[in-house]
């Protein structure tokens, strides 16, 4: 991996242009491993009698791009600061490579974060923003000049490095941010919700631009974020939190066609999954005037009544009278397809995951050309070879 | 001083002229905008202006008796001067910087230097230090601590006076020594010191003390490269406070230090002027003015510090 040309060494850090396509230092030995374990990791706040995040197990392979999603006080901002070491670890460990770094400070964990506010330092210029951690460690300072002008260039920096932050646009200021964190080449990349203050354009750019960064550095990285839109899109694995517990650990893909309970599946895709609680039938589940076979061992644990759920791109709208009468209340139309928001005429039949009082209708894609008019009834079923059935109520998932 | 008098510019009060009402109704975003656009109204302006020229009056009548001679001063008040302007005269000037009894006006700037100096930088220091623990350096008892501080001021100085004075020359042995005013001064200041400073630190967003600690940044590096910069306000109108409060002290000084020409400040000898029977009471007010020139220095040069949006920048949202 590091055969490649050896360029100068300067300051103790060989440089290369090696993988990375820089010229920023790349880490040898145990420091290139830089794998991140949550070990049981737990944080109690003090007064508070639940854990914040409690008993959290993850496994971080090195370069791995690991976000951590959930609603808002699910404890993945925490989980994060813990890992950087700003938070107390109250119980269990945490690991990066082989070191145990439960107790070290920030310091020494060699981690470097971006803030959802950037705590860019106001008073010092872009290129001493973005040097000061090298500043600190006593890198000469030709060194730090070199680093930091090879990241403004990969950041596109290059002609505010003299600039106060006061005199650069949010989009400007987080790349600094991202700078800052990427001149010091650390084991472990932490950021926090760094893309909540742009502007919905400029946050799908630089969505983007932050994944391929990534990439091209290798860096081990964990991000924080709750909008699962950049969860799918950016991680190689999302962890899904709440109430401090995590959820489920796995690929976008996985974690998109098998949740593992109920919460994954409805904050999980957009439009959100229809999750329906029907009562199982002999042979299956009863959906509607349909029944719907499911394997009897799947619903072996689950009680008289289980929780089906479709993504609304599965959901087949069939003929009068067969499968789950709805009222059609609004369509969305987006072209080559459209969505359809209904409610079930049968007033018995609830959707769960409304996470407030307002009633969730139930979606289902229909194709753009054969559009049902508003009001109108129609009738739809599951596709059955992407049905999910989940147990009613602990909410685990039944199905294989 | 006229530094300090806001919105009496002429182009405020024109532009209110020409454009009355619907300039100052455009959408405010914050609470001291609303204020700047209250204040800019040709009533504040009036009274602005009528209240500076009512505060500034007496020191102006200060000014030209202190170049008025001794019989104009007894005859009649310093307003009739203006009637006969070639009567004006240094003289008192002469007399007052004139090597007196025992020593020169020099002599005793330079004593008022050494005590004020170390009497400003010895607070600010401590009180910045002890304001950083109680602003982000959780321990024990902090906030019990931090009231305990904040209400030692409730305590009038001249209370303790004689009591460190007994310390002073009793235990420590250095009565009569710049140690005991430096120390003293350094006393009386720390408690508001800390508060200010404290409020101000507190003021400032946490995420800037986590980042530069991720970055591999101690308490020290953190309190010296962080946030004294950003403290610069703080620390000018404190520094500012404190200078003209050490500068101006009479009682302090005279009680710990005395009031031999080797060690006492100007303000004893502004009091000396006059004499013992009050005598020569006419050279007071050009004493008063020699006095007078370094904290107007001090004030004009710390005064560009007092920079608003010192943070901008460093934080989104």
């Amino acid at each position: 991996m590091l055969t490649t040309t050896a360029d100068t060494d300067v300051g103790g850090f060989p440089l290369y242009n090696g993988s990375s396509g820089t010229f920023l230092p790349v880490k040898e030995g145990n420091d290139a491993m830089a794998t991140v374990k949550f070990d049981e990791a737990t944080r109690v706040y003090p007064g508070n009698d639940t854990p914040s995040v409690d008993r959290l197990n993850i496994d971080i392979q090195d370069g791995e791009f690991l976000v951590l999603v959930g609603p808002s006080g699910c404890g993945k901002s925490t989980s994060l600061r813990m890992l950087a070491g700003l938070e107390e670890v109250n119980g269990g460990k945490i690991w990066i490579g082989d070191r145990d770094v439960t107790n070290l400070s920030p310091k020494d964990r060699d981690v470097a974060m971006v803030f959802q506010n950037y705590a860019l330092y106001p008073h010092m210029s872009v290129a001493d923003n973005m040097g000061f951690a090298l500043k600190i460690a006593g890198v000469d300072k030709g060194e730090i000049r070199k680093r930091v002008e090879e990241a403004a260039k990969i950041l596109d920096l290059t002609q505010y490095l003299d600039r106060k932050p006061k005199a650069l646009s949010g989009g400007q200021r987080q790349r600094v941010a991202m700078g800052r964190a990427i001149v010091r080449s650390p084991q472990v990349f932490l950021m926090d919700e760094p893309l909540s203050n742009l502007d919905a354009k400029l946050r799908v750019q630089t969505r983007t631009q932050i994944a391929s960064l990534q990439r091209r550095l290798g860096v081990t990285t964990v991000y924080v974020t709750h909008d699962q839109t950049e969860a799918m899109t950016m991680g190689d694995r999302i962890a899904v939190l709440k109430d401090g517990i995590l959820q489920q650990c796995a690929t976008p893909r996985e974690m998109y066609d098998s949740p593992a309970n109920v919460f994954v599946a409805g904050f999980i895709g957009s439009p959100a999954m229809n999750l329906v609680s029907v009562p199982v039938a002999d042979g299956g589940v009863k959906f509607g005037s349909h029944t719907l076979p499911v394997e009897r061992d799947s619903l072996a644990g689950g009680g008289s009544n289980v929780i089906v759920g479709v993504r609304p791109e599965d959901v087949e709208v069939g003929n009068e009278g067969d499968g789950l009468e709805l009222t059609v209340d609004v369509v969305e139309e987006l072209g080559a397809d459209a969505y359809v928001y209904g409610t079930p005429t049968d007033d018995a039949i609830k959707l769960e995951g409304g996470d407030d009082s307002l009633v969730k209708p139930f979606i289902a894609r229909v194709d753009g050309r054969r559009v049902p008019m508003k009001g109108e009834k129609i009738w739809v079923q599951p596709n059955s070879s992407h049905m999910h059935v989940f147990n009613a109520e602990s909410g685990a998932r039944l199905s294989h | 001083m006229s530094t300090l008098q806001p919105a009496a510019t002429p182009e405020s009060v024109s532009d209110e002229v020409i454009a009355p009402r619907t300039k100052v109704k455009k959408p405010k975003k914050s609470a001291a905008g609303d204020a700047a656009g209250a204040l800019n109204s040709r009533w504040a302006s009036f009274v602005a202006v009528v209240i500076a020229v009512l505060w500034t009056t007496p020191t102006v009548g200060l000014l030209v008796t202190s170049f008025r001679s001794q019989i104009d001063i007894n005859k009649s008040g310093w307003w009739n001067a203006f009637a006969n302007p070639g009567a004006f005269t240094l003289d008192n000037y002469r007399q007052a910087l004139e090597p007196g009894s025992s020593a020169s006006f020099t002599q005793y700037f330079i004593n008022t230097i050494v005590i004020t100096v170390p009497a400003v930088l010895l607070p600010i220091f401590l009180a910045s230090l002890a304001a950083y623990a109680f602003a982000w350096m959780p321990f024990p008892g902090r906030n019990v601590l931090f009231v305990a501080v904040f209400a030692l001021q409730i305590v009038p100085l001249q209370i303790a006076l004689i009591p460190l004075l007994d310390i002073y020359t009793n235990k420590l042995g250095f009565g009569a020594s710049y140690w005991s005013v430096w120390i003293s001064h350094t006393i009386f200041a720390l408690p508001l010191a800390t508060f200010l400073i404290h409020n101000f630190m507190r003021e400032l967003p946490g995420e800037l003390m986590e980042a530069a600690r991720v970055d591999g940044a101690g308490h020290v590096t953190i309190f010296f490269k962080i946030l004294l910069p950003l403290l610069t306000p703080a620390i000018a109108a404190f520094g500012i406070f404190q200078f003209l409060w050490v500068w101006n002290d009479l009682l302090v000084s005279l009680i710990f230090l005395g009031g031999t020409p080797e060690v006492a400040p100007v303000t004893v000898r502004v009091a000396e002027l006059a004499g013992t029977r009050g005598s020569a009471w006419y050279l007071l007010s050009a004493g008063a003015f020699i006095s007078m020139i370094v904290p107007v220095i001090v004030f004009l040069a710390l005064q560009r510090f007092f920079v608003r949006g010192l943070l901008a920048g460093g934080l989104k949202g």
